[in-house]
């Protein structure tokens, strides 16, 4: 408590901040900085060519879930708004859940494998976390397009006699995210499952549990933090997605991310687009602070 | 293999096939990517042949050779900037009693993690579009200043680890030893860090190479980089093309990501 008086305590203090300094200046210009102005650009006038008009308008925010009609000037939900919103929700939500659905398998094989294999999977599942997600989500474009081999490979075996469409629809953008984000899944999930101690399986199979009651009662309340983790870590970019939806979704299947872009092209509205950030901003930091509280917070509890 | 028990705990039903199967669909995509830009034919569903065609081809396309020059222009900047600004905040926030300014400072050092990329990208464009119309500066450097930014936390995360596994006493015994700071730093901190500083480095430097979202609202016209130029290509058409592009630079990636593996597994 007396580090404020210790003149090598405020030293070192001093110090660490000057050291710190240029990468503080460096995100604050380049990062968070730019934040704050986005907010105040969703308070203001769109301009005829894009960019804003300097005056206060709360019209943004108001066009964000609402709308006026043209016409006559009633007041009405906008319904192709809230169809983004909600087409963002369920892809995101769906590729968490079926992320989970084949990411807790997975890491729960590699966390039994022997040291020497359960480092050469973890690899493999490390790789195509830092590859390209362009590249992956363009891998998945060409297999799954019209002309792509997954149709002319159905179509030579003869089991269609026409190709599938499946690019450019909402299955597209879920299959692609749920295979570009599985890594972030798997890799807390395997962290919370290295952790699990075996003998609570033993324990129950003595006393009499079958395999299903095991996982229910037993691992998955054990390894709850992991799922909590990877779930958000998922959530979060999935919510946000913008390269996925437009290779794999198209024009038609845009996504919040795609929304806000449109804004700043031909849409011209740039306080609608500064505005929709902000909300998925906003989302975002719920769903972060929903993940420190319950992932970070039972984690502390189980070393304690 | 040989010692399998009868009675393994650990086994749950369907498990070993559902992992079996998630990494061959990992891979899977990927490796036909890589196939089909071997085809001598420009589909990339029906094989016709082996061939080398789409390498020279792309290597010879000058719009290619041009937004990759520049995507490894960038990155080289970005990764040297990231890394210096990060090595230098991680000497401040590490090895010394944990701090309210420390909590803030990595908070801050991960806030680009936790932003959706198209929110950034969104508030540097309003951002950038000011000062370029004041400035009249339309150069590469915003593209740098971006991506050295969001390229920070990469840098420090691999730094930070090394440096908390340091052992302290050394520097302690080259002060006792009359090394100056200066002298304590460039000939016992320094070479202890460097590991994680070069880590640091191949990190960011991918982080930069793979960037779109950010890239797409930061540049000016005629400021493509690869995978922004990518991106317009596959809109366009699919070509084997893209394919070679793909390869290549998914092999760096991978080349990169070993000798990092390597780097900091040596560690331990």
């Amino acid at each position: 408590m007396s580090a404020p008086d210790d003149p090598k305590a405020r030293d070192e203090a001093r110090r660490g901040w000057l050291l710190s300094a240029p990468a503080l200046v460096l995100l604050v210009v380049g990062a968070s900085g730019p934040l704050l102005i986005m907010l105040v650009y969703s308070f203001l006038e769109p301009g005829q060519y894009g960019n804003v008009e300097w005056a206060l308008s709360f019209k943004a925010w108001f066009n964000v879930v609402m709308t006026r009609d043209i016409f006559d000037g009633t007041l009405g939900f906008a319904d192709a708004h809230l169809t983004i919103f909600w087409r963002s929700a369920k892809l995101a939500l769906l590729t968490t859940l079926f992320a989970f659905l084949v990411g807790f398998p997975t890491a729960w094989f590699i966390a039994t494998r022997s040291p020497g294999a359960r480092t050469a999977f973890l690899f493999l599942i490390t790789i195509p976390f830092w590859t390209n997600l362009l590249i992956r989500t363009f891998a998945i474009n060409q297999i799954i397009r019209n002309e792509g081999f997954l149709n002319t490979f159905l179509l030579w075996t003869g089991i269609i006699d026409a190709p599938i469409v499946m690019l450019y629809t909402d299955f597209a953008v879920f299959v692609g995210m749920t295979y570009v984000y599985l890594p972030l899944m798997v890799l807390p999930l395997f962290a919370a499952i290295d952790r699990f101690d075996m003998r609570l399986l033993q324990a129950g199979y003595d006393l009499y549990a079958s395999r299903w009651q095991l996982l229910r009662h037993v691992i998955v309340p054990v390894v709850k933090p992991g799922i909590i983790a990877g779930s958000i870590l998922v959530f979060i970019p999935a919510l946000g997605a913008y390269v996925t939806p437009r290779i794999l979704g198209g024009g038609r299947n845009m996504m919040i991310g795609n929304f806000i872009e449109l804004q700043f092209g031909q849409g011209r509205n740039w306080p609608l687009g500064a505005a929709l950030s902000v909300v998925l901003l906003v989302v975002v930091t719920i769903a972060l602070i929903v993940y420190t509280r319950f992932a970070a917070g039972s984690q502390d509890k189980s070393h304690g | 293999m040989a010692e399998r028990s009868s009675f393994d705990i650990s086994r749950l039903p369907g498990f070993a096939t559902v992992a079996v199967t998630v990494f061959v669909l990992l891979y899977l995509p990927i490796a036909m990517l890589v196939v089909f830009s071997f085809n001598a034919g420009d589909s990339v569903a029906i094989w016709e042949g082996f061939s080398f065609r789409w390498y020279p081809e792309a290597w010879q396309n000058e719009e290619v050779k041009d937004v990759t020059f520049r995507s490894l222009k960038i990155a080289t900047a970005a990764a040297l900037i990231s890394t210096t600004v990060a090595t230098m905040a991680a000497l401040g926030t590490t090895r010394r009693r944990a701090t309210r300014g420390q909590t803030f400072v990595y908070v801050m050092i991960n806030q680009p993690l936790m932003v959706p990329e198209i929110v950034t990208g969104v508030a540097l464009l309003i951002f950038f579009s000011t000062i370029k119309v004041a400035t009249g500066y339309q150069g590469l450097g915003y593209l740098i200043l971006a991506h050295s930014a969001f390229c920070i936390p990469f840098a420090y995360l691999p730094i930070r680890a090394r440096l908390e596994g340091m052992d302290l006493t050394l520097e302690t015994a080259a002060s006792d030893l009359y090394a100056n700071r200066w002298q304590t730093f460039r000939h016992v901190t320094l070479p202890l860090v460097a590991p994680g500083a070069v880590a640091g480095l191949m990190l960011a430097f991918v982080t930069s190479l793979d960037d779109v979202v950010i890239t797409l609202f930061v540049k000016s016209a005629g400021q493509d980089t690869l995978p922004t130029y990518m991106l317009a290509q596959i809109r366009r058409s699919v070509s084997a093309e893209v394919n070679a592009i793909s390869t290549l630079l998914l092999l760096l990636t991978v080349v990169l990501l070993t000798a990092f593996f390597l780097l900091t597994r040596k560690r331990s």
